[in-house]
C-alpha cells in the first residue's frame, strides 16, 4: 500500500509546482513587453545594468535562502521567495505567529502556523498595494499625501517600530546569545558609513552566521541550550 | 490584435495592466492555495481552531503597517520610473524596495536617463529588475528540500543544538536590524529618532506583556506587536517635530 505523504512532503510538491508557475509568469513580463512594444532591449544598458546588480543580488539571494529557509520553514519559504519582502515582513510575521501559537519551527504543526501566517500576510499586502495603487491612479492627491512630509516620519520608522517589539520577545528569551551579535552590529553600523538601510539585508546573513558561531561556543560551554531557554520562557 | 500593433509609447497601456494583473492574481492564488491547505491540514492534525483563528487575525494585523510602508515604496518607485504598472507588479510579487530601487537606478544610470521614454528603455529596465532579483524564486524549489532535509538530519543527531541554531539565526537577523537603527546616531540628535521609536516600541511591548500577565487575556498576544508598532510609529510625528522642527 502506498504510504500517505506528510504535510511537509506535500508542501514541497505544491511549492515546486507553484514556484515554477510563478517564475514563468514573473519572468515572462519583460518578454511580453517586447512583444507589446515591438522592440528589444538596449543591449549596452542591459549588460551594464546586469553587471551592476546581478553579482551582488544573486550572491545575497543565495545566502538569504540558506538563512531564511531553516528559520521560517518549508511552506513559508516557498511563499515568501515568490511574494517578497522577507526580511521586513514575512520572516517576522512567521516567527511571531510561531511564538504566539507556542509551536516550534520545523515541526508539522509549526509548518501549518508559519504557512498560514505568511499566506495571510501576502494576501493582505497584495490587497493593500492594489487598493493603494488604484487610489493613487484615480485620485492623484492620495499619492501626494503618501509622499508628504506630514506623514513621512510615521512610515520612515516602520523598521525601528517592528524590531523594537520583536527584540523584546526574542532578546529576552535569548539574551546571553544576543549580547555579542548586538554589540558587533552596533559597532559596525555606527562606525562604517557604507552600512545603512540599503545594505542591512546583506548584514542579516552576517549577523546570523556570527550568532550561530557564538551559540556554538556558548552551547559547548553549557551556557545556552534548551534547558536555559525553558527557564527563560 | 490592434493592441499589439499600437507602438505609441505609454508605460501603462491597458494590455500591460492586464498582464501585470494576471501575474499578481497567479501569486495571490498561490497564497490562497497554501492558506487553505495549511488550515485543512491544521484541522486534521488537531490544532485548536482558536490558534488557527488567532494566527490569521494576528498575522493580518501585523501586516497592515509594513504593507502601507511597502505601498509608499510603490509611490517612490512610481516617481523613479514614471509609470505605475512595473512598481505595482514588482512590489506585489518577489520584490523589496531596496532591491527594486537599486536595480532601477542602476539600469537607468547605465541608460543615461532620468525617466523612461521609450519601449526599449522600458524593456531594459524591466529585464534588469526581473533577472536581477530572480535567484530566490528559481533556486528555492531546488534547494529548499535539501536544506530542510539537512536540518532534520541535524535534529535527529542533536535536537537541542538544532533548535538553538534556528533561534540563533533569528537573533542574528534582529541584531542586524538593531544595529541598523543606530546607523545614523553620529549625525546628531536627528539620527537618534529611530532609536527613540525602537525604545518606545519595546516599552509598549513590555507593557502589553505585563497587561497579558495581569489580565490573563491570552488573545492580546496577537495584538502586542501590531499595537507596539502603531503606537511607536505615531510617536514618530511629535518626536520628529520636536527634534527637526
Amino acid at each position: 500500500m502506498k504510504k500517505e505523504r506528510s504535510f511537509i512532503d506535500n508542501l514541497h510538491v505544491w511549492g515546486k509546482v507553484w514556484g515554477l508557475i510563478a517564475a514563468v509568469a514573473i519572468i515572462s513580463f519583460p518578454f511580453l513587453l517586447m512583444v507589446i512594444y515591438q522592440t528589444g532591449p538596449n543591449w549596452k544598458g542591459l549588460l551594464n545594468g546586469f553587471l551592476a546588480v546581478v553579482p551582488m543580488f544573486w550572491a545575497v539571494g543565495i545566502i538569504e535562502i540558506f538563512t531564511y529557509v531553516p528559520m521560517i520553514g518549508v511552506g513559508a519559504s516557498y511563499l515568501s521567495f515568490v511574494t517578497g519582502n522577507i526580511t521586513n515582513l514575512k520572516a517576522p510575521v512567521a516567527m511571531t505567529a510561531l511564538v504566539n501559537a507556542k509551536m516550534k519551527a520545523g515541526t508539522e504543526e509549526g509548518e501549518v502556523i508559519t504557512t498560514i501566517a505568511v499566506a495571510i500576510s501576502s494576501i493582505v499586502t497584495t490587497f493593500i498595494i492594489a487598493i493603494g495603487v488604484l487610489l493613487i491612479v484615480l485620485i492623484k492627491p492620495v499619492g501626494t499625501f503618501l509622499q508628504s512630509e506630514a506623514i513621512a516620519p510615521v512610515f520612515n520608522n516602520v523598521l525601528p517600530a517592528l524590531f523594537g517589539g520583536l527584540a523584546v520577545v526574542y532578546i529576552s528569551r535569548n539574551w546571553k546569545l544576543a549580547i555579542f551579535p548586538m554589540v558587533l552590529m552596533l559597532v559596525l553600523f555606527i562606525f562604517i558609513p557604507f552600512l545603512n538601510s540599503s545594505t542591512v539585508g546583506i548584514m542579516v546573513p552576517v549577523g546570523a552566521i556570527f550568532t550561530i558561531l557564538v551559540a556554538r561556543v556558548l552551547y559547548k560551554k553549557g551556557i545556552v541550550g534548551t534547558k536555559y531557554q525553558k527557564k527563560g520562557e | 490584435m490592434g493592441l499589439f500593433l499600437d507602438t505609441t509609447f505609454t508605460m501603462d497601456k491597458p494590455l500591460v495592466v492586464i498582464i501585470a494583473g494576471i501575474i499578481v492574481l497567479i501569486v495571490l492564488a498561490q497564497s490562497f492555495f497554501f492558506l487553505i491547505k495549511a488550515v485543512q491540514n491544521g484541522k486534521k492534525m488537531g490544532i485548536d481552531k482558536q490558534i488557527i483563528r488567532n494566527t490569521i487575525t494576528g498575522s493580518a494585523l501585523f501586516t497592515i503597517a509594513p504593507a502601507i510602508s511597502i505601498l509608499i515604496g510603490v509611490v517612490v518607485l512610481i516617481g523613479a520610473l514614471g509609470g505605475y504598472v512595473l512598481p505595482w507588479l514588482r512590489l506585489s510579487v518577489i520584490g523589496a524596495l531596496t532591491y527594486e530601487l537599486t536595480s532601477a537606478a542602476s539600469v537607468m544610470e547605465a541608460l543615461d536617463i532620468n525617466v523612461i521614454t521609450s519601449g526599449s528603455q522600458y524593456v531594459t529596465v524591466a529585464l534588469v529588475m526581473t533577472i536581477g532579483i530572480i535567484v530566490g524564486i528559481v533556486a528555492v524549489p531546488f534547494v529548499c528540500k535539501p536544506i530542510t532535509g539537512g536540518i532534520n538530519k541535524m535534529k535527529t543527531k542533536n535536537n537541542e543544538w538544532t533548535e538553538l541554531l534556528v533561534s540563533a539565526m533569528f537573533v542574528g537577523m534582529i541584531s542586524a536590524f538593531l544595529g541598523f537603527i543606530f546607523s545614523d546616531v553620529l549625525s546628531g540628535l536627528e539620527g537618534w529618532i529611530p532609536v527613540f521609536i525602537m525604545l518606545i516600541s519595546a516599552t509598549v511591548m513590555i507593557l502589553m506583556g505585563v497587561l497579558i500577565k495581569l489580565t490573563k487575556w491570552k488573545v492580546l498576544e496577537n495584538y502586542a506587536i501590531p499595537v507596539s508598532m502603531v503606537v511607536s510609529m505615531l510617536c514618530a510625528l511629535p518626536i520628529t517635530q520636536a527634534i527637526v522642527g
